[in-house]
């Protein structure tokens, strides 16, 4: 690993600040990037390290401060001036044109040439084959965008940030839909990356890619940068308590909960294309957790028992009885209840006032024959409030004011108050940063001990571990495994998360 | 932990925004700009001429566009849902034409009716089962059976214009509570919407299907059936319509409320509806229409030309949109 | 695979076409005549000329609703350049016709991008503006046949030897130059790359208004191109039936021709095998005995059955490429 630090840093930020409608999310940020590094942004949600890295890339302008890049001051106007500056952002979910082939999205926007001159189609093609060539990638480039997979569509932007011959490649959550295998070459070019002499800057929250792959680690905390050390300085409990500000509490602590009957059974699910043969039982009281990849069929699942999108076979038993459930208002007169994964698309409305989204799925709780009691649902909307400690500035102003974690609260105070026996959550606490991801798990508990059964779908491994009484594992569509608290770890649920036939997949 | 409800902790400066005071949000909105713009329109029409400060002439002069209105009251509720249906004009054209072959078939009214509503509904169920059953664009979808009503219409009618025999004409010369019996039926039908809008159910459930459909399905609205709802009964609005139109005309060709697509989006655009759904109200569009009503008005008794006028309508469109969407933008942060 | 699949939905149009003249001819053997396939191509290029605008816009998703009026104004604008200054050169009715329809189209673009409203209305809005000028200007008065310059209307004359009217070649050549910028041009490219992701297109590097002004622009000019073209074809301007319905023409053609109005998808050869079946249709509807009057009404029809067509091709298409996605992940 190259010493970096006595050479001229390729960026040099100092004093940045952003703010957003008021609100400051960045706070006189410093930050060196050396030649040849691997670098990373370690923080919880909303610490600031995505706005940091969109303002390198141009996404955002700071309020304040200014940036160095390669020793002369620059001003980051826009995505397409960092790109000339040799700055490349690779999105969480990469941006492309689905509908045109994988050699032009390689080539559009890259600057240089008159609008009118012509496409150079071969020379396109032939420019794109050699790039995937160079990464070691398979991907056929007259095809379409669309379609291809997570990891094939990063490596398409990792391909053009090398056509632009950009110095710095910022990655932003890449790891988070790929298996180990597709992790590891990810890897593998950043390494040859770094060794060419550019310079990666890698925004993750997993703790042990980090210390595989990175140099130097910057930790922000409520938008300020806490410390830049290197990896071998710093021990995981150091990193955490930097990026949280006191130490973990420890989750591990469960109570003791009577499991009762079985509230909700599963048999012989199946939805070709989507998942087979799934068979699974929850209890009253219990919290089983589903785990496994993005792509593995577990929010398919959930949307099957929910209603959205019904599986072809099986059979779904609540209490015992079989129901056919084709909709979601049935679901939700059986005792069952979805918090969904992205609540921006699928849970929240936006404009709508806070009131008008709790009381959502509770209609006729708030009205009589049809008229709305506007008093009863103010009352409802109250209560709520209080018992889940959502902080906010009246009841009636828009939902979309409120900050991820109240809205995550919001959502959850929706479903309470249809007082289900059965609680299907996914990703519940994602995008919520640790002090209300605590208040979360006390929340998830809580509704345990009450006797409600609860289905948890999470890609987080330290949250199925301290929640779960067993933990089903999907991959590629089947269950996997269905492993109890007691055997339960991070290993053995990422043993049954990965496909079998991944393995050995050439790169 | 508890925090009491309404006031803002100290370290929640990252949990959300101040609210807006509360003249805000009740004076700074679409309809306010409506309004300001009705009181402009009559003051400005009563320059031009003295019959604008004359309450019944007004009145009188808002049975030219009562039906229209009609049509964008339900249209408005329409495009809250996310929606557009630019056919109800054509509609509106079909079913005056069967309607009116009826009677002259001297058949008896309650048939004719049926066959008028019946054709209205029809109509919107088309509507409503390719745009919700196939998911097929509505915009598109409504600009093919915009043209398809209309030349069904012009295959039905021909050239040719069909009387309405004489007991059926003359409704806007009935007078009800003083008003012409267009305008009642126009201030009833307001009445009743604007209740349904805002005070039950079905009404919040419209604007939450406008606001976000994956989430309103999701929250268990049905969302599917809200919006073929609205389009059916579009669909009859614009039979309903119709018949009022008829006998106010005594006449009916293919043609009717030819080119009435721009004035219904324009009344429910000046009334503050926001184009990409979840927001709008009843009150706006109610104002509107009254607005569009003193503007023709006005227009025509300042001797404008039919050419004029739909130049001054065509740009009227385009500005309420601009001045809607930038106050929508602004109170949203 | 997008590409054969693509192939398909041409080659599907190509197959109706075949179908219904098989169909038609059956019934009405003058259907096949080479005559008839003259008749047709007659009928075709204004539609065409304002299609390939059209699918440019739509593309891009948005929509253009004032192409109708755009030809209106600009055919009168010409027209009474023709009548009350005869001594200009009949050519340079081209370039006003054209330049005409380049600002109307610009007005377009402008107030959709300045202010990010929905083409949907701002074109709404301009069709009833551009069509109330076009009254205004003309003083609600037709232009008669005696004004338009005999040289112009020779363009469309039906020759009786086979050399092919000019109106057609123009046709032809507005068809080429589209197929060259939508697919030999990265600013074409540009427009496919602005459907299908306009959130990326910005962060692309793609001047998402100037490339929105510049498919408005086009559409405009073609529509101006296609208003004096009507003088040419039929003779004669008048203030309210030129280009009335001419915007549900183009768009019944381009949605047959397998555009998305999601926007990205799209072939300029699909465009031109829907005008060419619109073209069809509307030769046999007189052979067939079915009055002029019922043309609105097959015109509506043609757009909901082509959108049905439309949906289940991409129904398929899109489980067929989920089915990939799965075996990937």
């Amino acid at each position: 690993m190259p010493d970096g630090t006595l050479q001229h840093p390729v960026i040099c930020a100092t004093g940045i600040s952003k703010s957003f409608a008021g609100i400051e999310v960045l706070r006189d940020v410093d930050l060196d990037l050396q030649r040849g590094e691997i670098h990373a942004l370690l923080g919880e949600n909303g610490a600031g390290k995505s706005t940091f890295a969109k303002i390198l890339a141009g996404v955002h302008r700071p309020t304040r401060g200014t940036i160095d890049v390669n020793g002369s001051q620059a001003d980051i106007s826009s995505p397409i001036a960092a790109q000339r500056l040799g700055i490349t952002l690779i999105h969480q979910e990469p941006l492309s044109f689905p509908d045109l082939s994988v050699a032009e999205n390689l080539v559009l926007g890259r600057i240089g040439g008159s609008p009118l001159s012509g496409v150079p189609w071969k020379q396109m093609v032939r420019d794109a084959e050699a790039l995937m060539q160079l990464l070691g990638v398979a991907i056929e480039v007259s095809r379409p965008m669309r379609g291809l997979s997570i990891a094939d569509q990063q490596m398409v932007e990792i391909a053009r940030a090398l056509a632009s011959d950009s110095r710095l490649i910022i990655m932003d959550e890449p790891t988070a839909p790929l298996t180990p295998k597709e992790v590891e070459t990810l890897f593998t070019i950043a390494r040859r990356l770094r060794d060419e002499g550019r310079t990666i800057v890698f925004i993750s929250h997993r703790l042990e890619e980090v210390r595989a792959l990175c140099d130097r680690v910057t930790i922000f905390r409520d938008g300020n940068k806490v410390i830049t050390d290197t990896i071998e300085n710093l021990t995981d409990g150091d990193i955490i308590r930097f990026m949280i500000g006191r130490p973990l509490k420890e989750y591990l602590k469960k109570q003791d909960v009577t499991i009762g009957d079985i509230a909700l059974e599963v048999e012989g699910l199946s939805k070709p294309g989507y998942f087979v043969d799934i068979n699974f039982k929850v209890r009253r009281g219990e919290i089983v957790g589903l785990g496994g990849l993005v792509g593995a069929g577990r929010t398919d699942v959930a949307r099957a028992l929910f209603g959205i999108a019904p599986a072809m076979e099986g059979t779904i038993r609540i209490h015992g009885k079989p129901v056919t459930i084709h909709d979601p208002s049935t679901a939700i007169d059986l005792g069952l209840a979805f918090v969904p994964e992205d609540r921006a698309v699928a849970g929240i409305f936006r404009t709508l006032s806070i009131e008008t989204n709790i009381t959502a799925a509770v209609p006729n709780k708030i009205s009589a024959g049809g008229i709305i009691n506007f008093f009863k649902e103010h009352g409802l909307a109250r209560e709520a409030v209080q018992k889940l400690s959502i902080r906010l500035a009246s009841l009636r102003q828009p939902i979309g004011e409120l900050s991820g974690g109240n809205q995550q609260k919001v959502i959850l105070a929706r479903w309470l108050l249809t007082d289900p026996d059965i609680l299907i959550l996914d990703e519940p606490t994602r995008g919520i940063d640790i002090g209300v991801k605590a208040e979360f798990y006390d929340m998830i508990g809580e509704l345990a001990a009450h006797g409600r059964a609860i289905l948890l779908i999470s890609s987080e491994l330290p949250e199925l571990l301290a929640l779960c009484d067993r933990v089903l594992v999907m991959s590629e569509g089947r269950i996997t495994a269905d492993i109890p608290r007691a055997e339960a770890t991070q290993e053995t649920i990422m043993h049954a998360a990965v496909p079998r036939s991944i393995e050995g997949r050439a790169a | 932990m508890t925090d009491h409800v309404g006031v803002i902790h100290k370290n929640a400066v990252m949990d959300s925004a101040p609210p807006r005071p509360l003249w805000s949000v009740i004076l700074v909105r679409p309809e306010t700009m409506t309004f300001l713009l009705l009181i402009l329109a009559i003051f400005a029409g009563g320059q031009l001429s003295p019959y604008f400060l004359d309450v019944g002439y007004i009145l009188d002069s808002f049975t030219l566009t009562a039906e229209l209105s009609l049509l964008a009251l339900v249209l408005t509720l329409v495009i809250i849902s996310g929606e557009i249906d630019l056919s109800p004009a054509s509609n509106m054209a079909l079913s005056a034409c069967l309607f009116a072959y009826a009677l002259s078939f001297g058949w008896p009214l309650w048939i004719a009716v049926l066959v008028g509503m019946g054709s209205g509904m029809i109509m919107g169920a088309i509507n409503a089962f390719l745009i919700i059953s196939l998911q097929l664009p509505s915009i598109i979808v409504t600009i093919g059976t915009l043209t398809l009503f209309r030349g069904l219409a012009q295959v039905i009618a021909g050239d040719k214009s069909i009387r309405l025999p004489e007991w059926y004409i003359g409704i806007d010369k009935i007078y009800v509570l003083g008003l012409p019996a267009p305008d009642m039926i126009f201030i009833i039908v307001s009445s009743v919407l604007a209740l349904i809008l805002g005070m039950t159910i079905w009404g919040r459930q419209i604007y939450q299907t406008g606001t976000n459909e994956t989430s309103a399905q999701y929250a268990g609205i049905r969302t599917r059936r809200i919006k073929a709802i609205l389009f059916i009964s579009m669909g009859l609005t614009a039979s309903l319509a119709a018949m009022i139109y008829v006998s106010r005309l005594g006449s009916v060709r293919y043609d009717l409320g030819i080119g009435g697509e721009l004035q219904m989006v324009l009344m429910a655009m000046l009334g503050g509806t926001y184009i990409f759904g979840g927001r709008g109200t009843i009150l706006g569009t109610f104002l509107a229409a009254l607005l569009l009503s003193v503007i023709s008005t006005g227009m025509t008794t300042a001797n404008l030309l039919p050419a004029t006028q739909l130049c001054v309508l065509g740009v009227l469109l385009i500005i309420s949109i601009i001045v809607t969407n930038f106050i929508y933008s602004r109170t949203q942060r | 695979m997008i590409q054969k699949l693509f192939l398909r939905r041409e080659a599907g149009i190509l197959l109706m076409i075949i179908l219904f003249c098989a169909f038609v001819g059956i019934m009405r053997p003058r259907f096949l005549t080479l005559d008839q396939f003259r008749i047709i191509l007659l009928l075709v290029p204004l539609i065409l000329i304002g299609a390939m605008g059209q699918m440019l816009v739509i593309t891009a998703r948005h929509v253009d609703l004032s192409i109708g009026s755009i030809q209106g104004l600009a055919a009168m604008l010409t027209a009474l350049m023709f009548k009350f200054h005869p001594e200009i050169p009949w050519g340079l009715g081209f370039v006003v016709a054209i330049g005409v329809g380049i600002i109307l189209g610009l007005v377009n673009g402008v107030l959709i991008t300045a202010f990010g409203l929905p083409a949907i209305i701002v074109t709404l809005g301009t069709l009833s503006l551009y069509r109330g000028l076009t009254f205004i200007v003309s003083n609600a008065k037709q232009i008669d046949r005696q004004f338009v310059p005999a040289a112009l209307k020779a363009m469309s004359q039906d020759s009786p030897s086979y050399a092919v009217p000019w109106i057609i070649v123009i046709a032809i050549a507005v068809a080429l130059a589209a197929y060259w910028f939508a697919n030999h041009t990265i600013i074409g490219r540009q427009v496919y790359a602005l459907g299908s992701n306009p959130v990326a297109a910005p962060l692309r590097g793609i001047r998402v208004n100037a490339v929105t002004i510049l498919v408005f622009a086009i559409s405009g000019a073609l529509a101006g191109l296609s208003g004096i073209l009507y003088a040419s074809r039929w003779g004669f301007v008048n203030p309210s039936n030129t280009g009335t319905g001419f915007e549900f023409q183009v768009i019944a053609a381009v949605v047959i021709g397998g555009v998305s109005i999601n926007g990205g998808i799209g072939s300029i050869p699909g465009v031109i095998l829907g005008v060419f079946l619109l073209g069809c249709v509307s030769a046999a509807l007189p052979l067939l005995g079915i009055p002029g009057t019922a043309q609105a009404a097959i015109y509506g029809a043609v757009i909901v059955m082509a959108l049905l067509i439309d949906r289940s091709v991409r129904i398929r298409a899109n489980s067929a490429l989920s089915g990939l996605q799965r075996g990937h992940a």
